[in-house]
């Protein structure tokens, strides 16, 4: 960032703040940065904290699920038919589904696959976006042409489609890695348009000019210089997608095209569900309730960040 | 202006050509042999195999099945599909439906997205604006089946509005429900755009400008504000009617709409390749056009964008 906007952005922090005062007069460059003004911005924001916390509890359950319930639901006897869609009671919060599995345990267990599809294909998309946006955009000319083509190509596709041709072609179809793998393949291009856009509006800044003139090579001034400054508009779409990447992962489960059973996943549970819908609603809306409120977690995190990071929006 | 289109369209040529080879591909590469599906239980016929695979064009490589199939395309001719049915059709009892319901999502979205972004960007942190922002939030948050279901639930079950699934696909009436449902999330999107794009202009020095020659507030949002901030509305509102009209998969499905998607996810299932790749390039057209008007409506928006 240049200097003006960080300097205004910090000013008004360091007067309320106590403790920024002495911090500033030992290193004044570091604190003023966009990244810590960001850091603090977000610490005061009640979004991020409610959202940080859900995200957090959902990462646990999804590492440690044991935690959380008394049995395995792929133990033996984990379902017993004659419980089949009994109500839920104090014992068992979330009621029985069809086969009489306790809801609770599988909706608990079902945490990993979205939380495991979540971050990596946010994690893979912003990469290769990332590194391919900044490539076309530094580059220009016939690399710039061809890939902006390519991108093109995937956006005309739609997105549920190209889902489902994708993951019949995979080998190893069918589990939470290749559903990843498949929403990576259409995902990129957005954070690559995103990338190539803040790239070029800050190829022209004068701090690469005098970068260069200090003698600095390609990879220098594109790593360590333009990359830094191109990337937050890039980290505001990649945690929004987050929670986006999570429901679309349950629209694929729920059309039959994404986690397989005996895995489990909240899509799979719905679909499974919604025969049986008017007479056993909760079997539906709990699995339902729960992927609900793990995308509003992940996206209210999201909309933290972009707040935070936005500084039109200051 | 001229010169500007014509380049914006030849640089569609290798997009267009780029996504239905890519289709074609995928279709056609998919595990699975479609004529021996259609002979089911029974061993079939070495030699009815091969005449069947010669009248679809399946015996040649795949690169000459898809010069073969593009000929036959600009000449309007969508092939066949493997129960024999034209895809022309298929596509034309399926296509109307869809618009439909697109359409109707579209202005839903449309309608109350710029209403609701207007309302919450012109009175920040009120009690509306506040309101629009959780609402908006919810919507984003639940899935878009779950909505469904939810909706069906309470309009149809409860209420007793409407039935549970459409009867006739081509009743608009009956088409509200399953519009409204798939509209939702892009009015979420629509309204949160509307609202950021106003807060940024309302700072902007025309405003004040405008305000300070004492026009009248009707004026100054009308001819002012709402007109430049509509620019990455459009562009969002653009691309999603390509995306409204593909992605109904889901709620076509629930409400029983026979509309496109439909068709293309038992086309899918049943590895009916010339149906897919049929309406996926119909879509792509559909895409590919409405970003070109798009970038045109820019022109009409900010007179700052000419293009030579």
């Amino acid at each position: 960032m240049s200097d003006t906007i960080t300097k205004d952005a910090s000013a008004p922090a360091g007067d309320n703040s106590p403790k920024a005062t002495p911090a500033k007069k030992e290193k004044p460059e570091r604190v003023a940065s966009l990244w810590s003004d960001a850091v603090r911005d977000l610490r005061r924001n009640p979004l991020f904290i409610i959202g940080g916390v859900l995200v957090l509890a959902l990462i646990v359950i999804s590492i440690v699920p044991g935690w959380f319930t008394d049995g395995s639901p792929f133990a033996n006897g984990a379902c017993d038919l004659s419980h089949s869609l009994e109500r839920p009671s104090a014992e068992h919060w979330f009621g029985y589904d069809v086969q009489g599995c306790d809801i609770y345990t599988r909706t608990v267990w079902g945490a990993r696959n979205s939380i495991i599809v979540g971050i990596l294909t946010t994690t893979t998309v912003t990469v290769v976006g990332a590194l391919l946006g900044l490539w076309a955009g530094w580059k220009g000319g016939v690399i710039d042409s061809i890939l902006s083509r390519i991108t093109e190509i995937f956006f005309s596709i739609p997105t549920l489609l190209g889902g489902m041709l994708i993951m019949s072609m995979l080998p190893f179809a069918g589990n939470a890695y290749s559903v990843s793998l498949v929403m990576a393949v259409l995902g990129w291009p957005q954070i690559f348009r995103i990338m190539r856009a803040s790239v070029l509006s800050n190829k022209n800044n004068d701090y690469v000019m005098a970068a260069r003139a200090l003698g600095a090579g390609a990879g220098r001034i594109t790593f360590r210089h333009i990359l830094p400054n191109a990337i937050a508009p890039v980290i505001v779409v990649a945690a929004i997608s987050l929670g986006v990447f999570i429901g679309a992962e349950a629209a694929l489960s729920y059309l039959g095209i994404g986690v397989q059973p005996p895995q489990i996943s909240w899509g799979l549970m719905i679909s499974d569900a919604q025969v049986r819908f008017l007479a056993a609603p909760h079997v539906l809306l709990f699995p339902a309730a729960v992927l609900s409120v793990t995308v509003l977690a992940f996206i209210m995190l999201g909309d933290a960040v972009r707040d935070a990071l936005d500084p039109k929006l200051r | 202006m001229g010169s500007y289109v014509l380049r914006r369209v030849l640089q569609m040529i290798p997009v267009f050509f780029g996504t239905t080879l890519l289709i074609f591909l995928m279709v056609y590469t998919l595990p699975g042999d479609p004529v021996a599906a259609l002979f089911g239980e029974k061993a079939a016929d070495p030699a009815v195999v091969a005449s069947i695979k010669h009248k679809y064009y399946l015996d040649q490589p795949i690169w000459k099945q898809y010069l073969h199939y593009m000929g036959n395309l600009f000449q309007g001719d969508f092939g066949t599909s493997f129960t024999g049915r034209p895809v022309t059709d298929i596509m034309a009892g399926a296509f109307p439906v869809t618009i439909r319901l697109a359409l109707l999502a579209f202005v839903f979205e449309m309608i109350l997205g710029l209403v609701l972004g207007l309302v919450s960007g012109l009175r920040r942190g009120s009690v509306q604006d506040t309101l629009v922002l959780i609402l908006t939030l919810l919507v984003i948050s639940v899935p878009v089946f779950v909505l469904a279901y939810i909706a069906q639930t309470v309009f149809a079950t409860n209420l007793g509005w409407v039935t549970p699934t459409v009867q006739n696909s081509y009743d608009l009436s009956q088409l509200m429900l399953p519009a409204i449902v798939l509209g939702s999330l892009s009015l979420a999107y629509v309204a949160r755009l509307t609202r950021t794009s106003i807060g940024e202009n309302l700072r902007a020095d025309y405003m004040r400008t405008a305000v300070a020659k004492g026009l009248p507030r009707r004026t100054i949002i009308s001819r002012h504000l709402l007109r430049n901030s509509l620019i990455p509305v459009v562009t969002f509102l653009g691309t999603d009617l390509g995306a409204l009209m593909g992605g109904a998969i889901v709620t076509e499905g629930i409400f029983n709409v026979q509309g496109i998607g439909n068709v293309l996810y038992r086309a899918i299932n049943q590895k009916e390749g010339p149906t897919v790749v049929g309406i996926v390039t119909v879509l792509v057209i559909v895409y590919l056009v409405a970003s070109l008007l798009v970038d045109l409506l820019y022109a009409v928006l900010d007179p700052r964008i000419r293009y030579a």
